[in-house]
């Protein structure tokens, strides 16, 4: 069963960052409701209670304080209840092993961040398009990877 | 041990249409694949049982006009890709509208405006799909795939895999297998 919005959560600690990608996201034809997470300790405290709400995906920035993307992505994909969610990584920078090992672990999307707004506006629409394809067309999630 | 399944997915279908109408003591007919006819109106409650029921297997019922079209023309493609037995020799496009009775420009626009992607994408991303489950779960290598999807070449395939996914198929098929490997070690 599938709505008419996508649920979005985002978890960052550049408030920078989380301005962008909320404006990005606010200028797509999909309907979105985002939540943010300022470090991976405040989004893992409010996934695991019990009212918490599971998103259709999960933005995580690789470097965090606190708790770091690859912490959360080993602590969800470990619960039933989280295992679902499709992961979005994202990171200035990275290296082919780093990608690889974050697939592995279970991510589903590596997205090196661009440098300008108007890239990461684009990457964002195409992450959230194909998103949407495997929410509303129940394609297989574990065969979900996206790298952009 | 491990177990290799292929899936019929009309009778999977079928059978869990059966289950779900019967456990509501509906009286139904199994029109077609996504349609069935039901000999009486629903009540408010039953139709909310029904859904209810459906949903737990992943089945919507779908309620407006457009979104009726919309699913026949996904159900027509994925049909024409996963299916083997559906020879189509002409252009997917001029397939869909002799198919559905209406031009392919109305319903390439309908197509945009409710799914926010085109027909030319879906099409792709099935194809893709497909070749995914046969590199994971057979034994054919991305040239017999490439032969059995009707590409013009492997080259063609693997282009098309690498700008959908983002990866290349042998780094996708690694990915999979080494996350196999470790769901499987974490069982044993």
């Amino acid at each position: 069963m599938h709505t008419d919005y996508i649920h979005i959560i985002l978890a960052d600690d550049d408030e920078d960052d989380i301005l962008f990608f909320t404006d990005a996201f606010d200028e797509l034809k999909i309907n979105t409701k985002v939540n943010t997470f300022k470090d991976g300790e405040e989004l893992m405290n409010y996934l695991n209670t019990d009212k918490a709400v599971m998103p259709n995906v999960l933005f995580l920035d690789l470097n965090m304080p606190k708790k770091t993307g690859i912490e959360c992505l080993t602590e969800i994909k470990a619960n039933n209840k989280m295992s679902g969610i499709a992961i979005a990584i994202y990171s200035t920078s990275a290296s082919e092993e780093d990608i690889e090992k974050t697939f592995v672990l279970g991510a589903n999307i590596y997205i090196k961040k661009p440098g300008d707004f108007k890239k990461l506006k684009k990457v964002l629409s195409e992450v959230v398009s194909i998103n949407w394809q495997y929410h509303t067309n129940s394609l297989n999630k574990d065969n979900f990877l996206l790298r952009v | 041990m491990k177990l290799f399944l292929k899936f019929d997915f009309n009778t999977v279908s079928k059978k869990v249409l059966e289950s779900r109408f019967n456990e509501l003591n509906l009286e139904y007919t199994i029109l077609g694949f996504g349609e069935v006819e039901l000999l009486k109106k629903l009540t408010e409650e039953e139709s909310i049982a029904l859904n209810n029921s459906l949903n737990e297997y992943g089945i919507e019922i779908v309620e407006s006009q457009k979104g009726i079209l919309v699913q026949k023309i996904k159900d027509v493609i994925i049909d024409m890709v996963f299916n083997e037995e559906t020879n189509v020799n002409v252009k997917s496009s001029v397939y869909l509208s002799e198919k559905l009775g209406h031009s392919y420009g109305y319903l390439s626009n309908l197509f945009s405006e409710i799914t926010y992607s085109s027909i030319e994408n879906f099409i792709i991303i099935q194809k893709i799909e497909y070749s995914k489950q046969l590199l994971l779960n057979t034994e054919l290598n991305l040239t017999e795939i490439a032969f059995k999807l009707n590409y013009s070449s492997v080259a063609h395939l693997s282009t098309q895999f690498k700008n959908t996914t983002g990866i290349t198929p042998s780094a996708f098929q690694r990915i999979i297998f080494k996350r196999r490997k470790i769901a499987q070690q974490k069982t044993n």
